[in-house]
């Protein structure tokens, strides 16, 4: 057990947990942040993602004593009301079935046009490859994502 | 308009004590959803009346729809309360959707399976809310002293022309209530429908794009414990001894023991498949810790013995035999060779088969093989189970909530009236969670901590004790005479442990000479439904067969296709056809002329395909590409017949998953055997479709009828698999006869 203090979505929370667990689990399980997901736990599917100063990373990959006062956003965080314009292009295409995948794949997509605003088909797919969709929402997800980068 | 009888009884109307009754208040709100649109901010109301148990308005006008089937991402949540909403005659912006728990006295099969939620749910939930707009109606009669028959309603108002009076809902809300429950009330014309047939939002939408809690995964309470489980490494071992000293030590863990989700004594039923009956448990505060304690854990195995068991089939009984030692996916691979040479049972005949045969001029013979799936739910299974000696109040994803309740029931020792289910919005099912075994479990673990629990399989526990799709064979021949005519047909298939046959379905009934055998060899690989089950495996097989056929025949393949089904629809052969001829050769038309099939571009390749299942019929175009050696799906066309179409862009999605969902396991996942062991347990082995693999494009169009609503969430599975195949073939000049096609051998990952 270790004290740490960690820095999500702009606030500070204190910790005393194992050094070795996942930030995917802190959150969850300390912080109470469901919104991100476990899927596989070996960095394969995605349903964690998280930005970790604003880049996407896998959150179960991701061991809270290698964070320190960097910046943590989860889902949660994204936006206060819910209206980061991903999010928007989310709803306007009622992208999710089981929506399980979908906090991740918004995470991952809000990063790829943070760094690339408007991204070709195949930029798309290689930022995105990383994050399964076992409902094969996958045309959706590229169409929502176009919708964001021009709004 | 078409008048219906009622079949609301008296109990749907007494308000359930469990609700009142705390314990899980916490989730009553927590599994409502809050999406609120502009006119739901104009504050909740003060005070709430229950009309029926499907639905209750506020003073102010706002109505609350239970929806009462599990959602496991098939939209049900959104579409049901639709129905309900459309009868009642309420502006869709004034409802609000909340999750029914399990309450078998006001609602009938909460279930989620076989496609069967919005067909077997038409009338009941049109008919809550019919009765609820009677009611209402009754009570404004009342309030102004007029007849009945001269009030209408529309968008939430209560109007008596003749009068000038008019009213919303909410203010004779109260007054409704108490009236009489109709005998009969009268539905709507189809053309008057407002709300059905026009796309509504998924009610969850803003609470899964902002990651509020909604999953079972998510659910928590106070002095809630993590569990997890150790089961046998490799089907046909099980539990020995367990030596928990040096996990029981570690940091957080409040218990280390061994448990079986059955007795001895307890007579299985439909949905207890259970792999593993009896394994280790971890309890500790936190899933890093259990997870690191499960690590330490020392566990002995051993071979388990061949077991033969009753299972209660919902009053038949089968007799399950499982055979001991440890499987391969090599000795499998040799059953199928063995079964080739085998004849089967027979099951359906038509003509002389045997004979058209041996005078044929032509006999094409191909075998196509699949292997076992795990169902691989983005969410692995899970759930939350407080048992006291008092009650049990369970939470999270289930399919079968109705069922369970009877095992949990068992097991416990406890009426099902001190039994609570309440259902979570599920990260997928795919059939996974028809089997609850993870259930029971969950409530033996509380019971024996004597504390809330939550049960998380991790991704290895999920796909290494699996349900499995079983492993499939057919061999296809046909024979053509010396005119390339196709004289008679004949299907052998079978699987482990079960046959994929559909013997009176397509192109039975359309082919005088017509024979089907199947067989079925034993394994103690658990196997169950997985998307529609069987036609996951037969449709891909027998499409990719009369694609090579129609070819043999010098025909175009849909061409082909509409010549059998005109046989099937003007003088079909047999009685016991499980199909509409003409509904299907609908699809194809569709999907023909949406497609362009006759004008396309000659550098696409294209294959199609058509099938009937969960009383739906599809068909596809799929165009194919190849680039650096890699097929590339540029686009698939989709045409569905199921009937009306509830929420038609939901609906639209659904299909685009079925057709994704088809590409990727034909394509590319398998779960292969080693000594009993499977070989893939997380996605690095397991390989899914991802992003760059699935089609470019995908357009669905439906068959605009009037017929009642069929199954809409498998049905777009299956087919896509032999159109897929068949433009494989266009493409490369080979054929694909096993699954996954990326490596095409029989059973290998
Ligand atoms: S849970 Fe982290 S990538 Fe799957
Ligand atoms: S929406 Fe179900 S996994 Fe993506």
């Amino acid at each position: 057990m270790a004290q740490f203090e960690l820095n999500v979505n702009g606030k500070t929370h204190e910790l005393n947990v194992d050094p070795s667990t996942p930030i995917l689990w802190v959150l969850r399980d300390h912080l109470k942040l469901v919104g991100t997901k476990y899927g596989c736990g070996i960095a394969q599917c995605g349903a964690c993602t998280v930005h970790l100063n604003g880049v996407a990373v896998r959150s179960c990959q991701l061991p809270v004593s290698s964070v320190g006062n960097n910046q943590l956003t989860t889902i949660e965080g994204l936006s206060e009301k819910g209206d980061h314009p991903v999010q928007q292009a989310w709803l306007e295409h009622d992208v999710p079935q089981c929506g399980y995948c979908q906090s991740g794949q918004i995470m991952s997509a809000s990063a790829l046009l943070e760094a690339n605003t408007n991204p070709s088909d195949e930029e798309i797919e290689s930022a995105m490859n990383g994050n399964i969709c076992r409902c094969g929402t996958y045309t959706r997800i590229k169409a929502a994502i176009k919708t964001a980068a021009n709004s | 308009m078409k008048t219906i009888k009622t079949s609301i009884g008296r109990r749907s109307f007494i308000k359930r004590s469990t609700l009142a009754g705390g314990g899980i208040m916490l989730s009553f709100n927590w599994l409502a959803s809050c999406d609120m649109s502009p006119s739901q901010v104009k504050a909740l109301p003060k005070e709430w009346f229950k009309i029926n148990g499907f639905l209750k308005i506020g003073e102010n006008g706002l109505v609350t729809v239970m929806s009462p089937n599990p959602e496991i991402g098939q939209n049900v949540k959104t579409s049901m309360p639709m129905l309900v909403a459309e009868e009642l005659d309420v502006d869709w912006n004034d409802v609000i959707v909340e999750q029914a728990p399990l309450n078998t006295s006001v609602f009938k099969r909460q279930l989620a399976g076989g496609s069967q939620s919005i067909r077997q749910g038409w009338n009941s939930l049109r008919m809550a809310g019919a009765t609820a707009r009677a009611m209402l109606v009754q009570a404004a009669a009342q309030t102004w002293g007029v007849d009945a028959s001269e009030i209408t309603t529309s968008n939430g108002q209560l109007i008596h022309r003749a009068s000038g009076s008019k009213s919303g809902f909410g203010p004779m809300a109260s007054l409704a209530a108490e009236m009489e429950v109709p005998e009969e009330v009268q539905l709507k014309d189809i053309s008057d429908f407002k709300i059905i047939g026009s796309s509504r939002k998924n009610v969850d939408g803003t609470k899964i794009v902002t990651g509020q809690p909604l999953y079972g995964l998510d659910y928590s309470t106070d002095n809630m414990l993590i569990a997890m489980l150790v089961h046998p490494p490799a089907f046909g071992m099980q539990l020995k001894s367990i030596d928990e000293s040096d996990a029981a030590n570690m940091p957080g863990i409040k218990k280390v023991f061994t448990m079986k989700t059955h007795l001895e004594d307890y007579s299985l039923g439909a949905f207890d498949n259970d792999a593993f009956n009896e394994v280790a448990v971890v309890v500790g505060d936190s899933t890093w810790e259990v997870m690191k304690a499960k690590e330490a854990l020392k566990v002995e195995w051993e071979m388990s013995p061949a077991k033969k068991e009753e299972l209660n089939m919902f009053g038949r009984t089968r007799t399950i035999e499982t055979p001991a030692g440890l499987e391969s996916s090599e000795d499998h691979r040799l059953v199928f060779e063995k079964m080739a040479n085998k004849k089967g049972k027979v099951v359906r005949k038509d003509g002389t088969p045997e004979i058209m045969f041996s005078k044929a001029a032509k006999i094409i013979e191909r075998t196509y093989t699949c292997p076992f799936l795990a169902h691989n739910t983005m969410e692995p299974m899970n759930f939350y189970a407080d048992v006291t000696s008092e009650r049990a109040n369970l939470a999270g994803p289930i399919q079968t909530p109705e069922f369970m309740e009877g095992s949990i029931s068992k097991r416990l020792g406890m009426d099902k009236e001190k039994i609570d289910i309440q259902m979570t919005r599920m990260g997928g099912g795919f059939g996974r969670r028809l089997y609850g075994h993870f259930m029971t479990e969950a409530a033996v673990i509380s019971k024996e901590m004597g504390q809330p629990v939550k049960l998380i399989y991790s991704r290895e526990d999920d796909m290494t004790q699996g349900t499995y799709r079983p492993a499939y064979q057919a061999i296809y021949r046909a024979a053509l005479d010396k005119d390339d005519k196709l004289i008679a047909f004949h299907v052998k298939t079978g699987g482990i442990p079960e046959s994929p046959l559909a013997a009176n379905r397509f192109p039975a009934g359309a082919i005088d000479h017509y024979l089907a055998e199947e067989w079925e060899e034993k394994t103690n690989i658990t196997v169950g439904a997985f998307r529609a089950p069987r036609s996951n495996f037969i449709a891909g097989a027998e499409q990719s067969f009369l694609d090579e056929v129609a070819e043999a025949m010098g025909k175009d393949p849909i061409d082909f296709r509409l010549e059998l089904l005109k046989k099937a629809e003007d003088n079909p052969v047999g009685e016991n056809n499980d199909y509409e001829a003409s509904r299907y050769a609908g699809v194809v038309k569709l999907v023909k002329e949406k497609s362009n099939w006759s004008g396309a571009d000659s550098d696409i390749h294209r294959g199609t395909a058509a099938y009937y299942c969960h009383n739906s019929y599809v068909a596809n175009v799929l165009d194919l590409e190849m680039q650096n050696g890699n097929p590339v799906v540029k686009k698939v066309y989709c045409a569905i017949d199921c009937g009306i179409v509830v929420n038609p862009d939901a609906a639209v999605n659904l299909a685009e998953g079925g057709v994704v969902d088809g590409i990727g396991h034909a394509m590319y996942s398998a779960l292969t055997f080693k000594d009993g062991a499977p070989e893939q347990s997380n996605f690095d082995k397991y390989r899914l479709i991802r992003h760059s693999e699935a089609p470019k494009e995908i357009e669905v169009h439906f068959v605009d009828n009037q017929i009642d609503p069929t199954g809409l969430g498998e049905p777009p599975f299956p087919p896509i698999m032999g159109a897929m195949a068949n433009a494989i073939y266009k493409a490369t000049g080979v054929r694909r006869y096993n699954q996954p096609f990326i490596t095409d051998k029989p059973l290998a990952g």
